[in-house]
């Protein structure tokens, strides 16, 4: 969790906007520290977790949220956190000689055109267990994770199987249960637009149906070892709200979190 | 003047015995050829170039998957694929060479001879420094002071000594390229298989089910106790993608199996991540007109780096490159258990081969601007633009 990232959002732990659709989105540059900003972020305000990990390993998210204050190994075992660990279970999916059951979360892998079904099963039923109270224990309004939603593009699945499945997810976590939803998505260079099913497409049609979008960008200038890219905010206007809704900030990766400031404000350059 | 001389050789003997300090030192860690990252822990092994492996951040970790864009007539691709072959025969690890032109055993036999100078060289040496000395002509006579001083080095290297150094214009002696347990996979003589309703192309799902075996066979998942010795398994795959291996995402602008290819890596890098192995794929990208599938496909990666020769294009003739053989372009670092990414401090890169060695450069020094940098002159700017104009060292506006 970064701090200096909440004041810029207005949002803490204790208090945040529910039934939020947060898409975090990059292009030549790494978005990634937002999906464990808002992973350390969630855990803690004690919402019931559910995250879609298709990038890297559960040690990796685990050994990142340890630096930054949380332990998702214990939020695990406490039920507060679902994990679907991508990497670990696909090849058993794909190379499997059996065909067994149907409804498992990664089935798209055998048969992409398919759609998401299986995945979105999995979502609702670990979104819906919370505040069950088995074991004295209930949690917070659901959130739904995502990081790389783009990963399925890569793997077969139509744009607009994943932007259906979005849908899904947004009616029944941020409409119905009141819980948040945060997606992380790449995006190809400009030029690269051509693509008819690629990831600016889903990009956009993400940016239609969300409440924030953060958009991160390599500095146009080039490469700087001091200022990692710009994050632009978006807010969509909700109720009485009419102000600039815009801003841009600089900003920098640190080993356990990040800086954001205005820009042309780094220290290499003042 | 035989007082200083002599004073030298008792030094370089002190030199001498640390090195060997370091090397009783990294033995200690259980996997030979590894040693664990400083960044974040993970353990490395070297890719067997060792400016390749300062310019990815320390070696190749275990468990992720290299990605190398060949140049266009994939020569120095293949050599860096030969070098990380030659470090883990070296090493004792195990390997697995999958190709689909080549023969892997032809690509075996091309592997370059290691220079075993560290360990035996230096025992002759110490043995004989005393009488050979004064005849040595290295010794310097009058600024013996410098004798010690590292020479000036220009390629990129680490601090501490990691991987082999091998001579390119020899090939590996038959006995040690056998002492090395090798599996290979080669494309064009694999029978078909049905793949039921794998949504991959023959080749890469029997790839994949091959990589599978050796990893559960040979015990790389851990699924066998200890009474094994721990190694690591280096997965070589040579040009994935092209058209032998049955994709026609090369050849096609709208390729009907655009999904193969990034789904065999993603499931590749599954299997990496749960067993002790790295992988290094190289890919014809200058083939691939898709823009958009080339990077997913660096996306599924962890470490990309390209390589763009100047062979046949106009930049040879350029006097800027005239020392270089081609630019190294590194489009992706990892990102492992930790946030940050290693940053380099340029990502102008060259690499140049020499008579028999591979290096990797820095093209030129990056512009010194950065918060670490002490500028001593900033305070002068500063005053300078309220003093009347007496500073003779800056312009004043």
């Amino acid at each position: 969790m970064f701090p200096e990232l909440n004041s810029i959002l207005n949002s803490t732990p204790d208090s945040f906007k529910s039934s939020d659709f947060i898409l975090a989105s990059d292009r030549r540059a790494d978005a990634s520290f937002l999906i464990h900003h808002y992973l350390s972020f969630y855990l803690r305000a004690g919402c019931k977790v559910c995250f879609l990990g298709l990038v890297q390993s559960f040690s990796h998210y685990s050994a990142v949220g340890q630096r930054l204050g949380v332990s998702l190994a214990q939020a695990r075992e406490k039920g507060q956190l679902v994990f679907l660990e991508g990497l670990k279970d696909s090849f058993g999916v794909l190379l499997q000689d059996t065909s067994q059951q149907e409804t498992q979360p990664l089935s798209f892998l055998r048969s992409p055109g398919a759609g998401l079904e299986g995945l979105f099963r999995f979502v609702e039923r670990s979104v819906r267990q919370s505040g069950d109270g088995d074991a004295g224990e209930s949690w917070g309004p659901p959130v739904l994770l995502i990081d790389d939603l783009s990963v399925l593009l890569s793997l077969g699945v139509s744009v607009g199987a994943i932007l259906d499945f979005t849908l899904y997810c947004q009616a029944t976590v941020c409409s119905e249960l009141q819980g948040n939803m945060v997606i992380l998505v790449r995006c190809e260079e400009e030029d690269a637009d051509d693509d008819e099913e690629g990831s600016n497409l889903l990009q956009r049609g993400l940016v239609h149906q969300c409440n924030l979008a953060l958009h991160i960008e390599g500095l146009p200038t080039g490469y700087c070892r001091d200022i990692h890219g710009q994050m632009e905010v978006w807010w969509r206007p909700r109720g009485e709200t009419i102000y600039n809704q815009r801003k841009i900030f600089h900003f920098k990766v640190h080993d356990k979190g990040a800086s954001f400031f205005a820009r042309g404000t780094s220290s290499a350059v003042l | 003047m035989a007082a200083p001389v002599r004073g030298m050789a008792g030094s370089t003997s002190i030199g001498n015995t640390t090195s060997f300090q370091k090397k009783t030192r990294s033995k200690l860690v259980s996997i030979p050829g590894t040693r664990p990252s400083v960044q974040n822990g993970q353990l490395l092994v070297s890719s067997g170039v060792s400016s390749l492996d300062y310019v990815i951040g320390g070696g190749l970790a275990v468990g992720t998957l290299l990605l190398v864009e060949e140049d266009r007539y994939d020569s120095y691709s293949r050599m860096l694929l030969k070098y990380f072959l030659a470090e883990g025969v070296v090493c004792g690890h195990e390997l697995f060479l999958a190709s689909a032109r080549d023969h892997p055993d032809d690509i075996m036999q091309e592997l370059p001879s290691p220079i075993v100078d560290d360990v035996a060289g230096m025992k002759i040496s110490e043995g004989q420094s005393q009488p050979s000395d004064p005849e040595n002509p290295d010794t310097m006579k009058i600024a013996w002071r410098y004798q010690n001083q590292p020479k000036v080095q220009t390629a990129l290297a680490s601090s501490v000594r990691f991987g082999h150094y091998y001579d390119v214009s020899k090939t590996m002696e038959p006995e040690l390229r056998q002492a090395a347990k090798c599996h290979s996979f080669y494309q064009l003589q694999e029978m078909p298989v049905a793949t039921g309703s794998s949504p991959l192309p023959s080749p890469y799902h029997a790839l994949l089910k091959s990589i599978q075996t050796v990893i559960r066979k040979e015990g790389f998942d851990g699924s066998t106790p200890q009474s094994k010795v721990r190694n690591v398994l280096r997965l070589g795959l040579h040009s994935l993608g092209s058209v032998l291996w049955g994709d026609d995402v090369c050849c096609k602008d709208n390729p009907a199996h655009c999904h193969a290819l990034t789904t065999f890596l993603y499931i590749l890098r599954g299997m990496l991540r749960t067993s002790l192995s790295v992988a290094m794929v190289t890919v014809p990208s200058h083939l691939i007109q898709n823009r958009a599938v080339m990077g997913r496909i660096i996306r599924l990666s962890d470490t990309a780096v390209a390589l763009e020769s100047f062979k046949g294009s106009e930049k040879e003739t350029n006097p800027l490159y005239k020392d270089y053989h081609g630019l190294l372009h590194v489009r992706q670092l990892p990102r492992l258990n930790c946030l940050s990414c290693e940053v380099p401090d340029t990502k102008d890169l060259a690499f140049k081969l020499k008579r028999k060695q591979f290096t990797i450069e820095r093209l030129h020094l990056p512009p010194d601007l950065s918060e670490t940098v002490s500028r001593v002159s900033k305070t002068d700017l500063a005053a300078g633009c309220g003093s009347t104009a007496t500073g003779n060292k800056h312009l004043d506006f």
